[in-house]
Order: structure tokens, then C-alpha cells, then sequence
């Protein structure tokens, strides 16, 4: 493995500093996925004990015993709302209880009536309501099977590779043979020796982690017929469509602050979001695996690695063997809970999973303006010179940001009395122009007897606990550092209180936050976080929780921001850690990338991932955080971050200074034209948004998700759709001529945005590109608002009127909508807004409302 | 689509300041007012439409070249013009017309957005004027210092130039008197040279066996300070206390590698040493460690070793003992490097050419058009901030050490005037300071402004290891329109 990757290097990162992969776990190294995985796939020992079963209204339970060590689990069903299954299983007796993922899910799912059809000794058939929808409970070997019709949409242990460590004491030696994996089926004794290792304590670098509760890890497999494409468990930097893990590392979910990471591979990045999505032509389903702990994901199919040649050859000679993807997790702890999003349609799926979830929260429309931030401005001339040097430029902007170095020495929610010294009379200079600031807070708290935060977060019993039960005390940006339980409601709810205008010094209300570090990131830690051993409330372990962290922190941050405007204005929080349902909080980005085409590139298979799995809000670093761009490159990122839900340019401080305004007069040209572009589009962004927080569908979606029968958008990562209606193809070459865009839809027509002109669907389109383009094409058929009236700032844009481009379908029609309220409160949710739908045909333009109540009054004459 | 009908406004006439408001279409200047005429259908001005006469200012563009919309944001391109008056008349992007951003301090940008601007020309036009005469002032003042200047280093040239001709000439003289004595020597020495010949090859040899001798003293040393337990015997382990001995370079001695180095044994007694210390004597470096001048006495010849040692990475090591010397002999700028040089073990020979050396290379520095700058050669300014002293030595180099101890940082030595074009000498550039992490050589741009005293004003960091520096002189001051004038009155083209 190590010669393969030393070789991948050097061709193709040549001069690339890249992660150094030994801070890292391999799952090799990760004593549980090491375990999980020696387990091959075979006859599964677990049974099904069928006269235990219970159906009650809408939930089935049953007993499964591993007939290797007789430990027995139990196993719940239930049908949900919205075409769902899901699949609980646990202990039936854990010696003590184990993790079950809290404040994830929106509510608890609402179930309906499962029924036994028909019932012998090998299993139970239940109906899943109508469409012959079926799912199958198999007594021996256990297996579960969801069926509809005779077709079979997807398998549970099919290859027998549910494995369940039980909770057990620990002996006084932990090499007494009665803790032989007996259902392990080791194929021989040294075998099952080597697997006991790392079941009582596990040593990595120079950290060992001390498990008291002894081995826990949970794993299950899943097989999906007739799949090819499988997609999402963000985040990694890879392509859009997943890999099969076959000969290489599974794909890894551990949030992890990843020094300078590399491209195209499974190591865990700042965010895990352990949702799978399969797509073929005739279904599009999810697997939702609620489970916080480390994950591994091993992806394999019988089709990976054949030619298309050697498709062909299957196909003519008739082969029996459909295609098939097979996909296993494993979780370090807790329980397996598992929800099955059974589609059929991509937009089902992202239904489904809204209902679980949630949605993308709303932002502030500035929010989806243009922010500029860089590690560090230094001070408030430099903040009032950059504000400056984008007007001088005739720039728009509306977020300046400042990174930790603003604080007085990393002490969140304070400012550096030399260089912030008047933070106020600086954000009003910023309100003046209608423009906003965003600072950073991080989790880690500087130990320090004189800071209020620490002092308080001390007295109040809210840090997190070392094995010992001491304050866990690790190193990062401040020194020694604490880190309070945010898996705790009362310090959640404290630490939102610390954002009141009076608690937080020096903020107003335009000033907003952003939490960095929050995987955590420990410097000193293994793989740079927490150790596992770490206590939260609960006498939780770290281990069990370490997933949700970054979540909880954002979700504190938001509720401060809500909090503190009495619960009128809608927050805007972005994060780098991140879990399922962390698009109810804000935004995120793909944290600390490099200035490389390469990671230009990758920015949008990975916003694409995120999007697929609820998370819509995203950008990555325009320009790239570590390293100096090249001007060529530091204007197509403008041009591809213009198109990308979060619009962010940042640096590392290291590199020079990059505003847009440093490269020469033409390409500060080229720069504003993208940002520009960005601002007229604002209101059909906003509109994105919107329809993103009320149904969950992706604001940038891969091809497929409009086109799940056209097989050649399956595995597209260069281009993507904004909406339904705007498709972008950047440039992401170095000294790119021109670009081929894939144009999809028989029988549809798409428009160049800049050109008007028309081009046919289902065709390859080469387009010829300078320095200046980006590709960005109408759907025919839909209206678009725009606004040209291009200025400062989206609030100096809000009385402004819209422009409808409205771009016909070969039927010479169009719709489209129209969506307006005041931008910035949760009015909306009192109905204060302005819904149309727009409808041309007839070339006559016909508005409508959309919604029934209309209440809320623009202040000035619109549409 | 919907379109605003915003109808012709004609400023009434606000008559904040002096001026009296001619009527014109909002947002026209008044040199441009005839093109606006009420009565007549109005062509675009670039001459591509012409549009009935109320469809100006209409809230709608018509005209590519947006001069249809002067008093509205309707046309992307369009500007407004404040007249501004008791300030100065600007013309500001029509997107910031009715924005909600008060930026026409006559307020007349914001006549429709409900946001309530004050008018402030007066008061900046009165700080402005202010400002202006102070600047004048300064400004005149400073040129009456810059004359002198120039005066001055008018005649310090003339003097050092004078100098040096007189040096080159006796020079020249001295070197042809010891021409025509060596001529007169060499005939009558002859037959002596072919016997010193005789004897130096002697003293080679002799000087060969000393060196030889050296060498052993040295490896003696050596092998006593290797073999840390004193058994008599150099091993593996022991060897592998000096890493430098790593022969791949990767940054670890190991076992094998020292067994190499041992020519294959585990321990090595004196005699065998003798083959292991030729392996290793280019990269020992020994524990008495130091950059320390080994001065070795034979005979009547001093030998000087020049030692190199390599310090750590860090950008400041050894700075203080560079500057010493350049301080103290006003040299030129050296090549700066991170090795620790023990420059006092070089044989120096300087003192006798290095005076017209060093006045050539003053002389040939550009101090400017008329040599204002010459002033500040050899001269040195500090400022010191919260965390820092700054140094800025003209021509010569920018430091920066901290306030409460620790090694001064080399933030650029002298480069170049970098000024934009017309005015080369505002700017200048100091590069090739030391390294950065993960980054580029520090340097320092010094931005030079016209000030009555000489002193550096600010400094700062603007992007990670670029320094800037705010320097005020006289030198650079502009003659004054007139030095005679009083305050001059406000230029209304004056940039700001």
C-alpha cells in the first residue's frame, strides 16, 4: 500500500507537500475495523428466533442469537412514513447501555402499520403497504431482504457479515482465552489471537487509548442488486461517484482536522455524514447508518473493474450475474440503526431523508454574497482598507472576515486591544455601507485563570473530563486548552448566552461567527483530536460521540445568534466539522485546501457529496488556503466559486496577499465580472434556498439527479446544476481552450446565460473559452429572475427591481418562480413573503401566487 | 417587466454652500448640460440612439454607454455626478445611487432610498483646506531643506570625488614605483630566487608532514572523544552519537550504516581508526562544538582555519555579529546567509585598497536626481512599536529586533528604487531578508513621504514576512507651485 501511494506521489504530485499519512489511521491500524474486517463473508451465524417475534401496531421485534456464543440481540423494524424502513439492533442484554445517537433526528420518525403476510419456520413476509413493497425476515442464516415485486431492492447481511462485539467484563488478563472471538469465525487460532489485540487497549503513535469498556464495535452488510452507482458518506476528497475499497482502505468517517490533505482517496476528512445513496436507472434509494463512532465503509461490486468491453461480452453472451453493489459499515460503538430510504426518485430520497433530518436552514441572503476573508486582516485599517479597495474596485461584497489572530491571544469572544481596539465603531463602519463581519470562535478554550469564558466553563462543571476525570486538557491555537461538553444542553445553552450583545464584547448585530476546529481539533492529540478515552456527560466516552461534536458546537453558535436578536433574525454560523443533520445549523466548507487546479477540481465533487446527503450550503476556499495561486488559477476559482452555494475567498497566513484587485487591472476585471455575475443571480439563488429549506433537495446537484435515466451524467463531476434550470460546466484546467459540456435531455434546448444562444440536449458541447468565460447554460422551458443593477452590497440590492429571463422550450414555454421576503428574519415562517409562480405560454407571462396567504408588503414596487 | 417611472427631477437647487445650483437633469455635470436639453429628444453621447427627452433619467436604460440614466442605478455603467459644493465635485458609480450608502457629501445621491444623510462638504472641505496648508506648509519647508540637501551633497561628491582621484593617483603612483623597484630587485636577485626556490620546496614538504602530523593530533582527538566508555575501542554505538555521519543524508546513523562506516566491525581500536576516520573526517563534527577559530601555531606561520558550521534553520541565528561588522565599516550590504561565518578568522588585507573601493561604490549609488537621498547613506532610524524595534538603514538594510530581547531579524537589504513610473524615488525596496517558514525571503517596501524631519513614521506587516515601512524625509518634497505663495486655494482637481 505504502510503495502504491509513495509511487502515485511522485507522478502525480511532484512538488506537493503533502498530509503525512503516518499521523493517520489506516484501517489496519484501527484495531476494531481490523477485527471487523477479518471477518470474511460466509454463512452469517446469527439466527433468527422466530417465536420470539412481537408485532405490535407499527413495530416488529425479534430476537437474533449468534449460535457461536449464544449472545443474543434484539432486532427491531419499523415501516415509516415516506417509503422507509428501519433496522434497529442491539443487545438484548448489554451489560451496560450503549450509545444511541441523540438530537439528530427532528422528531421521532412517524411510523405506519406493519403486518405479517405470511409467516413459517424459515421466516416472516411483512407488507411494507401497498405495491407488493415487501420485506422478507429470514430465521437461518438471519437475513433481511426488501422486495418489491419479484425484485429484490436491497439485502441485509446477505454476506453474513453482521458482527456485534457484546459488551463483557474484563478478565484480569485479557489474553484469557474466554474472550476467543467465538463468532468471529477465525479460520485458526493464530488468527484469533492476533484479532484479540486492541480490544482492551489500543496504542497508535504515542497515544494509547485506555477502553475500560472492552471491544464494542458493530458491523452489517448490505447488498444492492442492479446497483452500479453508489454515492455520498461525506467527507472525503474524492470523486462524486464512490470507489470500490477492494485491496485498499475502506472509506473512513472520523472528523479530523487533516493537515494539508490529499486528493482522491478515503481518508476521513472534517466531516462525516454517513449517508449512502444508490442510483440505477430504475431506483434511486439511501441508507441513513445513525451511528456517531469512527465508521469504516467497504464498497465493492461485481462489476468494478470489468471493461465496458467486458460489460458488452457479459451482455452477449447472455451472463446470468446482474450487476450488484455491496456495502458494509462498521462503527466502532454504539448500536446499529439503520434507516432505509427506499426512493424510488432522487427527489424521494432527499425527501425522505429531510423528514429524518431536516433541511438546509435558511440563511440571511447576504450570506449567499460574496466574503472575503484571509487568515488574517490585521487590524481595523487594514479591515477599513480592504472594505475600501473593494469599492475602489467596484467590487460587491457583503462578509469581511477575520480569522483567531483578531482575538486577545485566542481567547474567544475577545479582540486584540492593540490592533481591534474600537470593534465597534469598526462594524459600524462596516453597517454604514450595509455590509457584515464574521469572527471566528473555536471550541478549544485557553486555559487561563484570567479569562471570564474559561473561568466560567471551569466553575460551571462543562469541560469534558480525561480518563481520570480531570479537565481533558490538550494543546491548541491558545496554548493548553480546554474543551467544553457541547453534547451537553446546559452548556449549550450557556455557551449560546455568551453571544448576547452584552456578554460578547465589542458585537453588534452585523457581526456573525464561525466555528473552526471543531472535529476537535487537538494538535497533540491522536490524529490531531480527542482521545477516545475522553468522559462527556453521561460517563459517555468521546469514542461514542466524537462524530457529533463539531455538530453541537454549531448548533450552540446558531442558537446564540438566534438568541441574542430575540429570536428574530436568522443566523449565520459556518462550520468545518460536521454530522447528518448539520444543515439545519448553517454552512460548511471543505476546509484547509490548497492552491492547486487540482483542488479547484475536486471542490465540486465534494460540494456535490454534501449536497446529496442534505448538506447544501457548501464552498470551498477560493484560491485555496495553503499556498500561493497563480493568477489563472485564482480567477477560475473566482468564476467557480461564483457558481458554488458558499462564495468564500481565504489564505493561509503565509502566503501573500491575494484581494482581488492585486493581479492587474484585467483580471481584477475578469474577478469582478464573476463576482458580479454571482450578485445578479442572487434572487434565483435565494429561491434555491428557499425551496432547500422547505423540501431538502440539493441546491447543487449532480446531472443524474434530473436525468436518473441517462446513464452517461452518472459518474459527471466537471459540470453540475443549480436547481433544475442552470447548468455549470467552469473551467478547471490550466490554460484551458476550451471545455466539452454535456448538455443532457432529448428534445430539450439550453441557452448560454451570457449569449443567449441555443444549443440541442443530449450532446456533447464543445466550447471554446478565454480568461474571461464561464460556461453556464438556461434550461429551456424555465424563467430565471435575476437583478442587473449590480451594487455594494444585497441589502444595497434590496429595493432593486428583477429582470426575468425567460428561456423557452422547443413548446415555446417556460415556468419558473418568483420568491421575495425581507431577507434576513424568520418572517417567512409567519407567512411574510412573496411567492409566484411564473408561467409563460401563449408569449403571455402569467403570474400566480404560489402560497394562499400574502402578507408581507415589499417596500418597493416590484416584478 | 416592471419599469419605475421616475420623471425628470430638476435639483432644485438645494443651495447648500456657496454654489448656486444650475437646473440640469439629476446626476449631469455642468459641463456636460448642454447635452441634456428639455426640449429637444436626447441622443445617447455616444451617439449610438436618440430617445424621446423623458425617457432620461426614467429609471431605464436605453443608452449603452448609460449617459440616458445620469441620475439613477439603472444602467450598469452609468455615473453620477455630485457637485459637492464646499468640497470638490466627484463623480461616483450610478450603482450607488439610492443604495442606502450616503457617499455625495451634498447627500444628493440618496434622494429616494429613506436613508437621511447629512451634508458634510463644508466641514471637509474645511479639513481639506486645512490639510492643504498644513501640506504646504510642510511641503514648502521641506523643499527649503531638500535645497540644502542637494547643496550639500553637491559638495560631498565634489570632495569625495576629489578624494578619490587623489587616492587613485597616488595609488597609481605608489604601484609604479614599486614597478620600477621590482624590475631593479628581480635583475639583482636572480640567482638568490633560483636558491629560495630550492629552499621552498623544503619548506612544502615540511609544511606537507606538519599537516600530516595535524591530521593525526586531530584524529586522536577525535577517537577519545568518540569512544565515550574510554574501553579503547570506537563502536557502532558509539559512533552513532555524531548523526552527521549519516552517509544517505536521511537524518538517521543506523546500525548498519555505522558498521559501514566501521568498515564492517563492531569496534575499532586507534590503529583501525585510522581507516574510518578518512570516512568520516569531511562531516565530524566535533563536541566541542562552537564556531569557534582554531588557531593552530607552527612554527613562524600562522594558520587560520575557517570553520563553517551550519546553525539551526532559524532565520536569526548569528545575526548580531553580521551586523557588527557592517555597521562598523559602513561595507556594502553582504550576501546574507544563515551560516554562522567566523568572518574575523578571514586574512584581511583590506585596509589598504578598501577606502577607494568603498567611495566608488558610494559615489555610485543612486541618491536620487539632484543626490537629495545622499543624506541618509550610512545613517540608521529606528521606531519602536509595542513588540518591536525597527532599523531602517538607507541604502543599506531594514531590521527588526524585539523590544524585550532576542536576535535581530534581517527584514531586506538594500534593492532598488521601485517607484511607479515619474515618481521612481517615493518608493524603495529592500529584499532578500531572512527566510520565512514555509514562505518567501523577507523584504520591505518603504514608502517615502515629504516630511520637515527625517524618521521612519510606521511600520507593518500587510501580508506574512512583506514589511512596509512609512518614511518621512524632505527629500522627496516637490517644489511648492510657488514658494512665494501663501496658502494656496483649493484645487478642485487636486487628488485626494
Amino acid at each position: 500500500m505504502w510503495m502504491f501511494w509513495a509511487a502515485w506521489l511522485s507522478s502525480c504530485l511532484t512538488v506537493t507537500v503533502a498530509v503525512d499519512r503516518g499521523n493517520f489511521k489506516t484501517c489496519d491500524q484501527s484495531a476494531f475495523c481490523k477485527r471487523q474486517r477479518a471477518m470474511t463473508p460466509g454463512q452469517s451465524p446469527f439466527r433468527a428466533l422466530l417465536d420470539t417475534l412481537e408485532l405490535s401496531d407499527s413495530r416488529l421485534t425479534l430476537q437474533l442469537i449468534n449460535d457461536n456464543n449464544k449472545v443474543r440481540l434484539l432486532l427491531e423494524l419499523y415501516r415509516l412514513q415516506g417509503n422507509m424502513t428501519r433496522v434497529k439492533i442491539n443487545e438484548l442484554k448489554p451489560l451496560k447501555p450503549r450509545y444511541e445517537v441523540p438530537d439528530i433526528l427532528v422528531t421521532d420518525p412517524p411510523t405506519e402499520p406493519l403486518s405479517v403476510v405470511s409467516r413459517d419456520e424459515n421466516g416472516v413476509v411483512l407488507s411494507l403497504g401497498a405495491e407488493a413493497c415487501r420485506l422478507i425476515v429470514s430465521a437461518q442464516p438471519f437475513r433481511l431482504d426488501i422486495m418489491e415485486g419479484p425484485q429484490v431492492l436491497l439485502s441485509l447481511n446477505s454476506r453474513g457479515l453482521l458482527m456485534f462485539e457484546h459488551l463483557r467484563p474484563r478478565k484480569d488478563t485479557w489474553r484469557y482465552p474466554s474472550f476467543t472471538f467465538l463468532f468471529f469465525q477465525a479460520p485458526d487460532e493464530e488468527n484469533a489471537k492476533e484479532d484479540e489485540s486492541g480490544m482492551w487497549d489500543e496504542t497508535f503513535k504515542s497515544h494509547t487509548d485506555s477502553k475500560p469498556n472492552g471491544p464494542s464495535s458493530i458491523g452489517l452488510d448490505f447488498s444492492l442488486p442492479g446497483v452500479e452507482h453508489v454515492y455520498g458518506i461525506p467527507e472525503h476528497a474524492d470523486d462524486l461517484k464512490l470507489k470500490t475499497t477492494d485491496g485498499g482502505d475502506p472509506y473512513r468517517l472520523y472528523n479530523l482536522d487533516v493537515f494539508q490533505y490529499e486528493l482522491y482517496n478515503p481518508m476521513a476528512l472534517y466531516g462525516a455524514v454517513p449517508v449512502l445513496l444508490s442510483h440505477s436507472p430504475q431506483r434511486t434509494m439511501g441508507i441513513f447508518w445513525l451511528n456517531a463512532a469512527e465508521t469504516w465503509v467497504d464498497i465493492s461490486s461485481n462489476t468494478a473493474g470489468k471493461t465496458v468491453f467486458g460489460k458488452m461480452l457479459d451482455y452477449v453472451q447472455g451472463a446470468s450475474e446482474t450487476p450488484q453493489t455491496d456495502v458494509r459499515w462498521m462503527s466502532e460503538s454504539g448500536i446499529i440503526d439503520v434507516f432505509i430510504m427506499l426512493g424510488p426518485k432522487p427527489a424521494d430520497v432527499f425527501s425522505q431523508y429531510a423528514s429524518l433530518t431536516g433541511t438546509q436552514s435558511f440563511p440571511p441572503l447576504s450570506a449567499l454574497g460574496y466574503h472575503q476573508c484571509r487568515w488574517n486582516y490585521n487590524d481595523q485599517e487594514d479591515v477599513r482598507a480592504v472594505d475600501a479597495g473593494l469599492d475602489e474596485h467596484d467590487i460587491p461584497y457583503d462578509f469581511i472576515w477575520l480569522d483567531i489572530e483578531h482575538t486577545d491571544g485566542k481567547r474567544y469572544f475577545t479582540w486584540d486591544s492593540s490592533k481591534f481596539s474600537q470593534p465597534r465603531e469598526m462594524l459600524q463602519g462596516l453597517m454604514d455601507k450595509k455590509r457584515k463581519m464574521v469572527a471566528i470562535v473555536d471550541p478549544h478554550i485557553k486555559v487561563d485563570s484570567g479569562y471570564k469564558i474559561h473561568n466560567e466553563i471551569r466553575a460551571k462543571d462543562f469541560y469534558i473530563k480525561n480518563k481520570d476525570g480531570a479537565d481533558y486538557e490538550g494543546w491548541c491555537w491558545p496554548g493548553s486548552a480546554g474543551y467544553p461538553d457541547f453534547t451537553r444542553p446546559d452548556m449549550r445553552a450557556w455557551w449560546a448566552s455568551m453571544f448576547a450583545y452584552d456578554q460578547y464584547e465589542g458585537s453588534m448585530e452585523n457581526l456573525y461567527t464561525w466555528n473552526d476546529m471543531n472535529e476537535p481539533s487537538v494538535f497533540n492529540g491522536p490524529e490531531v483530536t480527542m482521545h477516545k478515552d475522553a468522559i462527556h456527560q453521561g460517563a459517555w466516552e468521546h469514542r461514542d460521540v466524537h462524530n457529533l461534536y463539531g455538530f453541537y458546537v454549531q448548533m450552540a453558535t446558531a442558537e446564540g445568534l438566534i438568541q441574542r436578536s430575540g429570536g428574530v433574525e436568522r443566523p449565520f454560523v459556518l462550520t468545518r466539522a460536521f454530522f447528518a443533520g448539520s444543515q439545519r445549523l448553517g454552512a460548511v466548507w471543505t476546509g484547509d485546501n490548497a492552491a492547486e487546479w487540482g483542488h479547484l477540481k475536486i471542490s465540486i465533487p465534494m460540494c456535490l457529496s454534501l449536497g446529496l446527503v442534505g448538506i447544501s450550503f457548501c464552498g470551498a476556499d477560493v484560491g485555496g488556503f495553503f499556498k500561493a495561486p497563480s493568477t489563472e488559477l485564482l480567477v477560475r476559482w473566482y468564476q467557480t466559486g461564483a457558481y458554488q452555494p458558499f462564495f468564500r475567498a481565504h489564505a493561509h497566513v503565509d502566503t501573500p496577499r491575494r484581494e482581488p484587485w492585486l493581479f492587474g487591472p484585467e483580471n481584477t476585471a475578469v474577478i469582478r465580472e464573476a463576482i458580479r455575475q454571482r450578485y445578479g443571480l442572487l434572487p434565483y439563488w435565494y429561491q434555491l434556498f428557499y425551496h432547500a429549506h422547505r423540501t431538502g433537495q440539493p441546491i447543487m446537484r449532480p446531472l443524474w439527479v434530473e436525468y436518473p435515466e441517462d446513464a452517461a451524467t452518472f459518474t459527471m463531476d466537471d459540470q453540475f446544476l443549480l436547481g433544475r434550470d442552470l447548468l455549470v460546466h467552469p473551467v478547471t484546467e490550466e490554460g484551458a481552450r476550451g471545455v466539452t459540456a454535456y448538455l443532457p435531455g432529448r428534445g430539450e434546448v439550453w441557452y448560454d446565460i451570457h449569449t443567449f444562444q441555443k444549443h440541442n440536449g443530449a450532446q456533447n458541447l464543445y466550447i471554446p473559452v478565454t480568461i474571461s468565460s464561464i460556461p453556464v447554460f438556461q434550461r429551456g422551458g424555465s424563467i430565471i429572475p435575476r437583478k442587473l443593477r449590480i451594487r455594494r452590497s444585497t441589502s444595497c440590492m434590496e429595493n432593486d427591481p428583477y429582470t426575468l429571463f425567460v428561456a423557452l422550450s422547443p413548446q415555446r414555454t417556460a415556468v419558473g418562480e418568483l420568491y421575495i421576503d425581507d431577507g434576513h428574519t424568520f418572517a417567512y415562517k409567519e407567512n411574510k413573503f412573496i411567492h409566484r409562480q411564473l408561467t409563460f405560454a401563449n408569449n403571455t407571462l402569467i403570474s400566480r401566487f404560489v402560497d394562499l396567504i400574502f402578507s408581507f408588503l415589499l417596500s418597493s414596487p416590484c416584478v | 417587466m416592471f419599469r419605475l417611472q421616475v420623471f425628470l427631477i430638476v435639483s432644485l437647487g438645494a443651495a447648500l454652500g456657496a454654489a448656486v445650483e444650475v437646473q440640469r437633469p439629476r446626476g449631469v455635470p455642468l459641463e456636460k448640460r448642454h447635452f441634456y436639453d428639455e426640449s429637444r429628444p436626447f441622443t445617447c453621447l455616444d451617439g449610438s440612439r436618440t430617445i424621446p427627452f423623458d425617457r432620461v433619467n426614467d429609471d431605464y436604460c436605453d443608452c449603452k454607454d448609460g449617459s440616458d440614466e445620469p441620475g439613477t442605478a439603472a444602467c450598469p455603467n452609468g455615473s453620477f455626478h455630485c457637485t459637492n459644493a464646499g468640497f470638490r465635485a466627484t463623480f461616483i458609480p450610478s450603482s450607488r445611487i439610492n443604495d442606502g450608502v450616503c457617499d455625495c457629501c451634498d447627500t444628493t445621491d440618496e434622494y429616494n432610498s429613506g436613508v437621511s444623510c447629512q451634508n458634510t462638504c463644508r466641514e471637509l472641505g474645511q479639513k481639506e483646506r486645512e490639510t492643504l496648508e498644513k501640506m504646504a506648509e510642510i511641503t514648502r519647508e521641506g523643499f527649503l531643506l531638500k535645497r540644502q540637501l542637494i547643496e550639500e551633497a553637491k559638495q560631498g561628491l565634489q570632495e569625495k570625488q576629489g578624494k578619490l582621484s587623489e587616492l587613485q593617483a597616488s595609488r597609481k603612483e605608489h604601484e609604479e614605483k614599486v614597478d620600477a623597484l621590482r624590475t631593479v630587485k628581480e635583475t639583482a636577485e636572480q640567482p638568490e630566487r633560483e636558491a629560495k626556490e630550492r629552499h621552498l620546496k623544503a619548506w612544502e614538504a615540511q609544511k606537507a608532514a606538519l599537516q600530516l602530523e595535524k591530521e593525526k593530533a586531530k584524529m586522536a582527538e577525535v577517537f577519545l572523544e568518540l569512544d565515550g566508555d574510554a574501553d579503547g575501542l570506537v563502536s557502532v554505538s558509539e559512533l552513532q552519537t555524531h548523526q552527521e555521519l549519516d552517509p544517505d543524508g536521511d537524518g538517521a546513523l543506523t546500525d548498519t550504516e555505522a558498521q559501514g562506516l566501521l568498515s564492517g566491525a563492531d569496534k575499532v581500536d586507534s590503529a583501525g581508526f585510522q581507516n574510518v576516520w578518512s570516512n568520516i573526517k569531511d562531516k565530524y563534527v566535533s563536541e566541542v562544538r562552537g564556531p569557534s577559530c582554531l588557531l593552530l601555531k607552527s612554527g613562524e606561520t600562522d594558520f587560520w582555519l575557517e570553520v563553517s558550521v551550519h546553525s539551526y534553520p532559524e532565520d536569526d541565528a548569528g545575526d548580531e555579529e553580521d551586523d557588527e561588522e557592517e555597521d562598523d565599516d559602513d561595507d556594502v550590504p553582504e550576501e546574507y546567509d544563515d551560516k554562522v561565518t567566523c568572518h574575523r578568522c578571514r586574512p584581511m588585507c583590506a585596509t589598504c585598497s578598501s577606502l577607494p573601493e568603498s567611495l566608488e561604490k558610494e559615489i555610485s549609488f543612486d541618491f536620487g536626481p539632484s543626490a537629495e537621498f545622499a543624506y541618509l547613506y550610512s545613517q540608521c532610524y529606528e521606531l519602536t512599536t509595542n513588540e518591536y524595534i525597527y532599523r531602517l538603514c538607507p541604502f543599506n538594510r531594514v531590521s527588526q529586533k524585539p523590544k524585550y530581547g532576542g536576535s535581530e531579524t534581517n527584514l531586506g537589504s538594500w534593492g532598488s528604487w521601485n517607484g511607479p513610473e515619474g515618481s521612481k524615488y517615493s518608493i524603495m525596496k529592500y529584499d532578500h531578508g531572512t527566510g520565512c517558514w514555509q514562505g518567501p525571503n523577507r523584504s520591505t517596501t518603504v514608502k517615502l513621504t515629504c516630511g520637515k524631519e527625517t524618521a521612519v513614521l510606521s511600520t507593518s506587516e500587510p501580508s506574512r514576512c512583506e514589511y512596509l515601512m512609512e518614511f518621512s524625509t524632505p527629500a522627496i518634497c516637490q517644489e511648492p507651485p510657488s514658494l512665494e505663495t501663501v496658502a494656496p486655494e483649493t484645487d478642485p482637481h487636486d487628488e485626494f
